[in-house]
Formats: C-alpha cells, structure tokens, sequence
C-alpha cells in the first residue's frame, strides 16, 4: 500500500502542471463548460476521434486496446443482456411491466439523466426503473449490481447509437445549481490522497498509476453499465463512483445519492455528442 | 443469469466453421480466500468442454481452475454448413453440467 | 452429458505417463484414467511435469509454426486472452501453460481431425511469465512461448 502512495503522489505533482478547473464553478456556463472539457482531451490526444472516447482507455492505449479486443470477440456482459431482456419481459405482480413505465420501450438512454423541473431533482434511468418497481408494488432492486444492472445493460444495449445529450435548461435555477453541484464535485480534492475526480481522469489522463493507463473523462458515461474484470460481473455508474472515491481514500457518497446524480448529470452533460455504446467490457 | 448458462455462436465461412462460447460459471481455482471470513473458498471450475458437430465430437478441452471466471473458448473446423448444428456442453469438478445447441450461420 | 465416442477420441492425446503417474497415485481406476481429466498434469506444479503427464513425453522441440497471440502486457492478470494457432499438419492436440502460475497447465484442447489447429480461451496469471504452447502431431511434441507480463494495477477502468 505504501508504494501506491508514492507512485499516486509523484503523479500527482507531474499532473498538476495544467489546471483547467473553474475555481468556482459558476463562473461559467454549461455550453462553455463543455466546449472547454472537449476540446480540452480532442486536443491532448489529437489522433483520437471523438467518438472514441466512449472506449475509455482503450481509446488511447493500443496494448490494452488489444486485449479488449480479444475480449469483446465474446464479451462478458452478453449473458446479462439476455438477463435484463428477460427481466424486462416478466410481467410485476400486478401484471404491469417495465414497458408500461417506459411507453416508448428499453432504448431510453438518450432520456437520461434529466432535470425534472416539478421534483426540482436530477432523474436518473436507475431511479426510474426502482421508481416503476414500487409504483407498481415491487420492491426496488440494488443500485450497484445484480438485477438494475442486467436491467441496463438491455436498455443500453438498444439504446446502442443514441447520441448524449443531456439539457440543462435554461432559466431554471435549480437545474443550473444541480449542474455546477455535480461540477464542483467533480473539481474539488478530497480523501486522504486528496485527489479530484479531474485530477486523474482530466489532467493526468494517459499517465500511469503504476502500470495502469488513467483514461480520459471525455466519454466517461457512454458505457454503463459495465463488467470489469476486477469485479467479475456487472456494476452500475454510482457502483463505480464509490470506487473511486475509495481510492483516493474519501468515504464515498451513496448510490443514488443527490451528490452522485449531480455528479452524473455534469459528467454526462461533458459527453454530449457522444453515442451510448454500454453495456462494455473494462480490465 | 440467464437461463443457460452458455451462450454460444457458429459460424461457417470459406469452408471453416468457426465456434465461439461463452460460459458463466465462477471457475474457482481454491487458492482464493473468502475476504470476510478468511476461509479457502473451494475448488469449483470446469474440467471438460466437448464440442461436437452434427453429433460427432470436434473438439475435448480439459480445463484447470486457471482458465478466467465466465469462461470463453473458441474452435473451428473444417465443414459446416448454414443450419446445421453445434453443441457445446460442459461439466465440472462437482457434478455441475450444461449443453447448449446453436444452428450454425452463414454460407459456405 | 458423457459421450461414449469422447473416449475413444481422447485415446490419441491421453499420455501414459498422466496414465501411469494417476494410477499409481491410486486417484483413479485405469481403465477410466483415458476419459477422465488429466489430475497428473493438472495438478502438477513444474512445466516439464505437466507437459510430461499430457504428451507422454519430455522430448520436445520449439517451433516457429506455432503462433500464440496473447497480450505484452496483461491488462488484468485475471482474464489474459490467449489464442493458440498452428501451421503443423495432422495437429491431434494443443495445450497452454502459465509457466509463473503455481499449477502451470491450464488448458489442454484434443482435436478432430477435421479441427483447425487454432483455439483461444481466457486464462488466469498470477504473474509475469511465459505462456507456453505445446503442440502434439503425431508422436511429435512441438513447443512455443510468448512472455506476458502481470503487474499489480492502479485503479483500472
């Protein structure tokens, strides 16, 4: 553990040599928020189309690029595709089903997240799904794994090719705080290591954590839900939210959680014009 | 997980047909421990995938706990044709067993 | 689930010496030891054993027509794609060995005869070592390897 310390702090003196973090984070708005972010990764890793930083790290290293590839020949999340698609399909007690919650069918990550101007919350596609359960007398499924996650990764699956395109209205002061509360979140150090999300996954994207390649923020959202192979099986957005937090040492913020959701909705809205490509395959 | 517990794909092109399987199963080597409790958690993988065309036998892999958890495998053989059928079955070292069919795809 | 053919197709591949060290162990019965799975290499913990108890043979030499595709660097020493591929004609069986892991053999595949000489699967490394490939035709025992390197990640993801 000691040598994580010293390989993650010398990284971190190196990654600090550009900072593009607002010092407050309404100092700017969406739009130029997410031209900054863009244009920030388009330019550090020029070869790199925008559309492939849906790929994570894959996108910009070719050694992992290769095993990945191998790997997606058959991927593991297919079998929970077929789970979610199943799940989908099975009628609640009551004899309603997730298709009478989602009129328009499981492709609905395009919708996701939003404002929703009467809660005055950010609406996330998981919250909705455990919100149609109990509606309809059910009870609510775990928000990191397991059946929510099947779950997605069929809407995810047909929701293949949509674009990100998450609105942040404007007008309404509510939205705006929900947005610049996700910002700040993803801005400001915390934990013992006291690091940002941005300072691994902005300023030393492409740097090594011993031998891992940190991958670019851009297109962070796109692939959820995700197996990783470290986890062996499925996990959701917030699953992994949690897990970087505990990396960096800092007590992580529950899933679903107004922090997190806030999180989701900056971090997504910086991923617009990126199409959806979950559910995938990480290390 | 989902119903079976092998998902599966064949394939025929240029006169090879080519087999591609995916297997959920925790494939435990029983050297890993079980972090709250400490203990061992035991052996439990597969030991034998046999595929087989048309009823005839391909291909007999022996595996050991050291081939990953949810594990893949992918063969091919001469022949094969659009509709005709693979089976891939698998057992491991506790009695556990699955058989999956798939009509093989695509033209000669 | 059994196939009684398997056993006869197995007959080529299954080693005497797997035959005789199983056996002897008193693990199981010899007649059966031909259908049953290879506890002899399996749980052998040095490569020339291992390889031993699958060819029946320590003789072997290294081949530039076996190709084995695995990753320079393993991107998570628990899913390590490999892909093992051969031009050698009449190729009856293909193994692949961890050389670092504490029971090296980890996957043996015995071929059809209208098999191509190309499998892949996912394996387990523990460490950086070599993968090996061994390669049976006929009475003969080719061998490759290919250095895929383990290393403890950062976060990942």
């Amino acid at each position: 553990m000691k040598k994580t310390v010293v390989a993650i702090a010398t990284l971190c003196v190196v990654g600090l040599s550009s900072t593009v973090a607002a010092k407050n984070a309404a100092d700017t708005t969406p739009a130029q928020d997410l031209e900054t972010y863009r244009s920030y990764f388009t330019k550090k890793f020029p070869g790199v189309p925008l559309q492939e930083f849906s790929n994570g790290v894959y996108a910009i290293d070719q050694i992992s690029r290769d095993s990945w590839e191998a790997i997606e020949e058959f991927p593991p999340y297919e079998p929970f595709i077929e789970e979610g698609e199943e799940l989908w399909n099975t009628p609640f007690a009551n004899g309603k089903g997730y298709s009478d919650c989602f009129k328009d069918g499981p492709a609905q990550r395009k919708n996701y997240p939003h404002w929703n101007a009467e809660r005055k919350m950010v609406i996330t596609l998981p919250l909705t799904i455990n919100e149609c359960r109990e509606a309809n007398g059910e009870k609510p499924l775990k928000w990191k794994k397991g059946k929510l996650a099947s779950l997605l990764a069929y809407m995810g699956y047909e929701s293949r090719g949509q674009k990100t395109n998450v609105v942040i209205p404007e007008g309404d002061a509510g939205a705006l705080t929900a947005y610049n509360e996700g910002k700040s979140q993803y801005f400001s150090r915390r934990g013992q290591l006291n690091f940002a999300c941005a300072s691994c996954h902005m300023q030393s994207s492409g740097m090594h954590v011993r031998t891992d390649i940190l991958s670019p923020g851009l297109g962070h959202t796109t692939g959820w839900p995700v197996y990783r192979s470290k986890w062996g099986n499925l996990g959701t957005l917030h699953r992994r939210f949690g897990g970087c937090n505990q990396q960096v040492r800092a007590k992580p913020f529950k899933a679903q959680s107004k922090e997190y959701r806030n999180l989701e909705y900056f971090l997504t809205h910086m991923s617009n014009g990126i199409e959806f490509n979950g559910p995938s395959a990480r290390k | 997980m989902a119903k079976s517990s092998i998902k599966l794909r064949a394939k025929v092109k240029n006169g090879v047909t080519t087999v591609k399987a995916l297997m959920s199963h925790p494939m435990e080597t029983g050297q890993r421990k079980n972090k709250k409790t400490g203990e061992k958690i035991p052996e439990h993988f597969i030991q034998e995938v046999v595929g087989t065309y048309n009823g005839k036998v391909v291909i007999t892999t022996s595996w050991s706990g050291g081939v990953s958890k949810d594990p893949y495998l992918s063969f091919s053989f001469k022949g094969g044709a659009n509709g005709e059928t693979v089976t891939v079955s698998w057992s491991d070292n506790k009695g556990g067993s699955d058989t999956k069919d798939v009509k093989i795809k695509g033209k000669k | 689930m059994i196939d009684v053919k398997r056993r006869v197709f197995l007959k080529g591949s299954a080693a005497a010496g797997a035959v005789v060290a199983a056996a002897g162990a008193g693990l199981i019965a010899p007649q059966a030891v031909l259908a049953e799975w290879n506890e002899a290499a399996f749980r052998s913990k040095s490569v020339a054993d291992a390889v031993k108890a699958v060819t029946g043979t320590d003789a072997s030499v290294e081949s530039a027509d076996i190709k084995i595709k695995a990753p320079e660097i393993a991107e998570n020493g628990a899913v390590v794609p490999v892909s093992v591929s051969s031009s050698i004609a009449g190729v009856t069986a293909i193994s692949i060995l961890a050389a670092s892991n504490p029971s090296p053999m980890v996957a043996s595949f015995a071929l059809g005869e209208t098999t191509v000489a190309d499998v892949s699967t996912r394996i387990k490394m523990g460490k950086t070592g070599d993968v090996i490939a061994v390669v049976q035709a006929g009475d003969k025992v080719y061998t490759a390897k290919k250095e895929v390197k383990v290393t403890i990640g950062g976060c990942g993801g």
